[in-house]
């Protein structure tokens, strides 16, 4: 069952990744994929670059409307994704509490919908 | 197999379900993780068994009857339904390794059907599922209480109570949540939702000021799945724990009222209280303690032991139970039980010190306590025995401005 680990980091979280920190910070996430690949868990996703450099568009009557933006703003901005290949939310929820953003920011833990 | 009367028939599918609605649910609802599935096919089987059953007479082994029609319908459901196409296959593939499907009406035992309870218990307990709805979930997949039942003792629309129970089975299906018991290593967190759930159907307060009547109904059904914890996983101490709490309160049902007045423990008469509940309490507390793994229902089931111990004549152990109060507000630091321990020093040492520790409580939660009506009964009760008038009845009116029962507010307006 693939199950979606979506990555809400903090603002601090974002600035680690290029801060005095930054060392720190791209350890625990090397340490983390290294481990799921280690158990033989099937895995995917992306990292994204920091909020402040999404945009938004929507589409109304016809026209385009693009924005500055994160979506939402919210204390937490989404960072990344990733998808994992397990058999239960039990053990989905296992690998979503080694996550370095679940001690720092949050983690949801969301099934995949299998396309038909 | 002969006709059956009617009337007997509808005796024994209520019987059935009585005894049976969780372990057929729960086999049936395994493969699929579809509880909704799993009562609609269910459902089916009943409704075959009403038309079936005055023809053909009721089978010597209903349950099993039951579970088979039951598991075809699953299928039949299951191949019907396109859009989770899979869902077939799983049971099929989960059929073949059960025994084959069995004939209608042919003589099998009931011991065929897997008994899942305890993983259904799990399910609906399990950390991914709102709190609020794990008890009405376990009341109606384990027991079969309908939602307008469950709905009238959570104070909530049935409708409203409907939809959260389908949302809740909607995420059971959909989330990945596993039919399993979970491993050991889980368990203290695991097990302690499980009887938390219990717990809360039978929704009691610490300190019986916080009885609510109209969860009394619910009361019988919450031992019920106190004793099938204990039938089920019967090493664990704290379910043990759980029962004993649960049935000492259950032995003092008729002497908590009396003519609709509302008695108060100390007051209570023990002739009025259930000496069979109490005995039973007692064997638990002791089949608990045998397994030397104390815990929160142990301490307050031991609380509730202490009190029961009037049934033999014997005085309350007021320094025994601020002892036992110490231990539980280390173990859960609710409210409700440092109120309930503020109330036992009072009694145990002086009001004065009982006072003291509601003070610095309300110094610790002002906003929690402001609205605690068991806080400002207790308080009331401490000043009146400091002999501080004044304070008292004014704590007494807050108090009576946070009770909804009726009977308590008698009982606090007395002159």
């Amino acid at each position: 069952m693939k199950f979606a680990i979506i990555i809400l980091e903090s603002a601090s979280d974002f600035a680690s990744r290029q801060n005095e920190r930054a060392p720190a910070y791209w350890e625990a996430w090397k340490a983390y994929m290294a481990a799921l690949n280690e158990a033989g868990i099937p895995n995917g996703g992306a990292a994204l670059q920091a909020p402040e450099t999404a945009t938004v568009v929507r589409v109304a009557d016809g026209r385009r409307l693009v924005q500055d933006g994160p979506y939402a703003d919210t204390k937490e901005q989404l960072g990344g994704f990733l998808t994992i290949d397990v058999p239960d939310l039990d053990q989905a929820l296992h690998w979503a509490a080694l996550c370095p953003a679940a001690s720092s920011g949050a983690v949801e833990v969301r099934p995949v919908l299998p396309m038909m | 197999m002969n006709a059956a009367h009617e009337s007997e028939v509808h005796e024994a599918l209520r019987a059935v379900v009585a005894r049976s609605h969780g372990r057929l649910v729960a086999s049936l609802a395994r493969s699929g993780r579809d509880l909704s599935a799993a009562e609609d096919a269910l459902a089916d089987a009943l409704r075959e068994a009403l038309e079936q059953w005055p023809v053909l007479g009721v089978p010597r082994e209903p349950e099993a009857w039951l579970w088979t029609v039951s598991r075809r319908r699953l299928l039949d459901r299951a191949r019907r339904d396109t859009v989770r196409r899979g869902a077939a296959e799983a049971l099929l593939a989960s059929f073949d390794r059960e025994p084959s499907p069995l004939e209608l009406g042919e003589v099998v035992s009931s011991d065929v059907i897997p008994d899942e309870r305890l993983a259904l218990l799990f399910v609906c307990a399990h950390p991914a599922i709102d709190p609020s709805v794990r008890t009405p979930l376990m009341l109606q997949t384990v027991l079969g209480l309908d939602a307008g039942k469950i709905a009238s003792a959570f104070l909530v629309a049935p409708a409203t109570m409907g939809q959260r129970l389908v949302r809740a089975k909607t995420k059971i299906r959909d989330a990945g949540i596993p039919f399993e018991v979970p491993v050991r290593r889980d368990w203290p967190e695991r097990l302690g939702s499980v009887l938390e759930a219990i717990y809360a159907a039978y929704g009691t307060g610490w300190d019986e000021l916080g009885v609510d009547a109209r969860q009394a109904d619910l009361s019988r059904e919450a031992i019920t799945l106190a004793r099938l914890v204990v039938h089920l996983l019967p090493d664990e101490a704290e379910a043990h724990g759980l029962l004993a709490l649960l049935l000492f309160c259950e032995s003092r049902r008729a002497a908590r009222r009396v003519d609709g007045r509302y008695v108060p423990l100390d007051a209570q008469e023990v002739a009025r209280w259930d000496f069979g509940a109490i005995d039973e309490a007692f064997a638990e507390v002791d089949e608990a303690a045998r397994r030397a793994h104390l815990g929160r229902f142990q301490l307050e089931a031991l609380v509730q032991a202490m009190h029961a111990r009037r049934r033999f004549g014997e005085a309350v152990d007021w320094d025994g139970l601020a002892a036992l109060y110490a231990a539980i507000v280390r173990v859960t630091p609710t409210l409700g039980a440092h109120v309930a321990q503020a109330a036992v020093v009072g009694r145990a040492r002086s009001p004065r010190e009982g006072i003291a520790l509601l003070a610095s409580l309300a110094a610790a939660h002002p906003t929690e306590v402001a609205r605690y009506q068991p806080y400002h009964a207790t308080l009331a009760a401490l000043l009146e025995a400091a002999g501080d008038g004044v304070a008292a009845a004014e704590a007494r009116t807050r108090a009576i401005g946070l009770t909804e029962d009726p009977a308590v507010r008698a009982w606090l307006t007395r002159g």
